[in-house]
C-alpha cells in the first residue's frame, strides 16, 4: 500500500465518521462542530487530488465564516429536541427522494469514472504550477460574466439582509461620534459660583 | 530529502550506522518505508519550530512585563532568577500546579477542546512561514492563502470557550469577541490583497523577494523599498487589524478585566492559561507577518549589509516593542467604536487604496515591474 493510499483512507474514515455524526448526533452544536471536521478531512482529500486553491477556500469561506454563521445560530436559538424529532415520518419520503437523487448523481459520477466513460485520472502536475493562478486566470478571462452575475447575486443578498434588519424604524440609542469629538468641556460640565453660607 | 540532509549533517563515524538503519526499515516495510521516513522528518522540522517558539512565548510576556514596566517607570518581575528571568517558568509551574475547575453545568468535552481551538492555530500557521529564502517548513504556492485559512478557525476557540461553560457572561463576551475579529479580518483580507497584486504571488517567499527590488534597493537603500512606503495606508490598517485580531490594548475588550468580563471567565489552571498561550503566539504570528510582508522578511536595510535571518528576528522584536508600547499608551477602546473603526473607517480606507493600486500598477508610473 502506498503512502498516498494510507492518507486517503485515514482522511476518508474520519469524514464518513464525521458526517455519520453530523446527522446522528442530538446535540446541535457538536453536530455541527462534527461539521467541521468534516470538511477539515474533505479540504486533506482535496490536497491529496492537488486542488490545493479549492481544499483552502473550502476551509477558509466554510470553516472561517459559514459555520461560524452556523454556530452562532445554533447557540442562540432555543432548539427543542422534541419538537424536531415531531415531524420525522412525515418528512421521511421527502428526505428518502432528496437521498436517492444524491445516490443517483453520486453513482453517475463514480460509476461513469468506474466505467470509463467519463475521464477519471487526475492529470499529475509538475511541482511548480500554481493552482491558484489557474483558477484566477480562468475565472477573470473565460467565465468573468458568470463570475460578475454571482458577485451581483451576493450583493443583492447583501442589500437584502440590511433591508431585513432596518425594516422597522426602531428608536435606537445610536452615538454620532462626529458629534461626539467636537464636544467641548463647558457643554457637558458647567462651574457654578456661589457664595460661601455665612454660619449665623 | 531528509537522507541527503542527515549525510551532511552527522558526523562521518555514525553514517555507516545511519544507512544500516534505512535499509533495515527498508527491508522491514518495503513500500510504506519511503513514506514514513517523511513522516518522521516532517514531525522532527515541525519539532524544531514549535519548541524554540514556545519558549519565545514564555519569553514574550517576560518582555512585556519588564518593557512596560520601563515605560512606566517600574522594575518589572525581578525577584525569580537573575533579572527576574525565570519568571516565565515559575508562572508556568504555577498555572500547571492549579485545578481546571469545570462549572458544573458546562459541555465538558467542549470546554476543555475550546483552548485547543485557540491555540492549535497560532501554531500550524508557522508551517508555511520562511525564515530565509530556504528556511521553510513547506513552501506552498498558496502560503499566504493558507495563514488566512488557519487564522480564520481561532474564532472556534472563542465562540466554544463562551458558549460550553454555559455561563451567560462569558456567552456574551464571546459573542463581542467573535464579532471583532470576524471585522477585522474583513479589513485584514484587503489589505493583503493590495501586496498581493503588487507581489504578483501568494507565496511569502516570493513576496518577499519582490520587496528588495526596486529604484531604492538599487541605490542601496532597500528599506525604502520594501512595501510599508508604497502601501503605506494598508500598512497602518494591517498593523491595526492585527492589534484587534490578537485582542490586543488597545482593542482587548475580549479580556477588558478592568470593566467588562470577557470569553474566558469560566477558565482557570492550565486550561486559562492555553488561551494566554495563543494570544502570545497569535500576536507573534502576527508581527512576523508584518514584518515579511511589509518590512521585507529576512532582507537588509541597507544595500552594504547582507541579508540574514537576523534581520527578520531584528524586526519582528521592533513589532512586538511597538504592541507592548501601544499597551502601555493607549486606553482601551469602546465596543461600539472598534466596530466603527472596523467597518466605517478602515474598510473603506482598503478599498479606496486598492483602486488607487490597482490604476497605479496600470498607469506609466508602475513600480512593481
Amino acid at each position: 500500500m502506498e503512502f498516498r493510499t494510507f492518507v486517503f483512507y485515514f482522511l476518508s474514515a474520519i469524514l464518513v465518521f464525521a458526517a455519520l455524526r453530523v446527522v446522528t448526533l442530538r446535540n446541535p452544536v457538536h453536530a455541527a462542530l462534527h461539521l467541521v471536521l468534516a470538511f477539515f478531512s474533505a479540504s486533506g482529500i482535496w490536497i491529496l487530488l492537488q486542488a490545493e486553491f479549492l481544499a483552502i477556500a473550502l476551509i477558509l469561506v466554510y470553516v472561517g465564516a459559514v459555520m461560524v454563521l452556523f454556530l452562532f445560530v445554533v447557540m442562540l436559538l432555543d432548539i427543542n429536541l422534541d419538537r424536531l424529532r415531531e415531524g420525522f415520518w412525515s418528512y421521511l419520503p421527502l428526505g428518502a427522494i432528496v437521498a436517492l437523487l444524491i445516490v443517483a448523481e453520486m453513482g453517475l459520477v463514480l460509476g461513469g469514472m468506474y466505467w470509463g466513460i467519463l475521464e477519471g485520472d487526475v492529470p499529475q502536475v509538475e511541482a511548480g504550477f500554481s493552482n491558484v493562478q489557474a483558477v484566477g486566470r480562468l475565472l477573470f478571462t473565460e467565465y468573468v460574466y458568470p463570475f460578475e452575475l454571482a458577485s451581483v447575486v451576493l450583493l443583492v443578498g447583501i442589500v437584502a439582509a440590511t433591508a431585513l434588519t432596518l425594516r422597522d424604524k426602531r428608536k435606537s440609542k445610536s452615538l454620532s461620534p462626529s458629534e461626539q469629538v467636537f464636544v467641548k468641556a463647558k457643554d457637558r460640565v458647567r462651574v457654578l459660583q456661589m457664595p460661601a453660607e455665612k454660619n449665623d | 530529502m531528509m537522507v541527503d540532509t542527515l549525510h551532511q549533517l552527522l558526523p562521518g563515524f555514525l553514517i555507516p550506522h545511519f544507512d544500516w538503519l534505512m535499509q533495515l526499515g527498508q527491508d522491514t516495510f518495503g513500500g510504506i518505508w519511503p513514506g514514513m521516513v517523511t513522516l518522521v522528518w516532517t514531525v522532527i522540522k515541525i519539532m524544531l519550530i514549535v519548541a524554540p517558539l514556545l519558549l519565545c512565548v514564555a519569553y514574550t510576556t517576560y518582555a512585556e512585563r519588564k518593557i512596560i514596566g520601563a515605560i512606566q517607570v517600574r522594575v518589572g518581575p525581578n525577584r525569580v532568577g537573575p533579572w527576574g528571568l525565570i519568571q516565565p517558568l515559575a508562572d508556568g509551574l504555577k498555572v500547571l500546579l492549579k485545578e481546571v475547575v469545570v462549572p458544573a453545568n458546562a459541555d465538558k468535552a467542549v470546554f476543555l477542546l475550546a483552548p485547543l481551538f485557540a491555540f492549535a492555530p497560532a501554531l500550524v500557521a508557522w508551517a508555511v512561514i520562511p525564515f530565509n529564502e530556504f528556511l521553510v517548513l513547506a513552501n506552498v504556492n498558496a502560503s499566504l492563502l493558507f495563514i488566512m485559512a488557519v487564522t480564520s478557525v481561532s474564532v472556534y476557540g472563542i465562540i466554544l470557550a463562551g458558549w460550553s461553560p454555559n455561563s451567560k457572561y462569558a456567552f456574551l463576551g464571546s459573542m463581542r469577541a467573535a464579532a471583532q475579529m470576524i471585522s477585522y479580518e474583513v479589513a485584514m483580507g484587503l489589505s493583503l490583497v493590495v501586496v498581493l497584486m503588487v507581489s504578483n504571488s501568494l507565496n511569502l517567499v516570493e513576496i518577499v523577494k519582490v520587496q528588495s527590488q526596486g529604484r531604492f534597493a538599487d541605490m542601496g537603500l532597500t528599506f525604502l523599498s520594501w512595501n510599508w512606503l508604497p502601501l503605506l495606508p494598508m500598512f497602518v490598517v494591517y498593523i491595526i487589524s492585527i492589534f484587534a485580531e490578537c485582542n490586543r490594548a488597545p482593542f482587548d475588550l475580549a479580556e477588558g478585566e478592568s470593566e467588562i468580563v470577557g470569553y474566558h471567565v469560566e477558565y482557570s489552571g492550565m486550561s486559562f492559561a492555553v488561551f494566554q498561550l495563543a494570544e502570545y503566539s497569535a500576536m507573534l504570528m502576527g508581527c512576523t507577518l508584518i514584518s515579511l510582508l511589509f518590512l521585507g522578511g529576512w532582507s537588509s536595510p541597507v544595500g552594504f549589509l547582507p541579508d540574514s535571518i537576523l534581520w527578520l528576528f531584528i524586526k519582528i522584536f521592533a513589532v512586538l516593542t511597538l504592541f507592548f508600547w501601544v499597551r502601555a499608551t493607549f486606553p482601551r477602546y469602546r465596543y461600539d467604536q472598534v466596530m466603527r473603526l472596523g467597518w466605517k473607517v478602515l474598510i473603506p480606507v482598503c478599498m479606496i487604496w486598492l483602486a488607487v493600486v490597482a490604476c497605479w500598477m496600470l498607469s506609466p508610473w508602475n513600480i512593481w515591474k
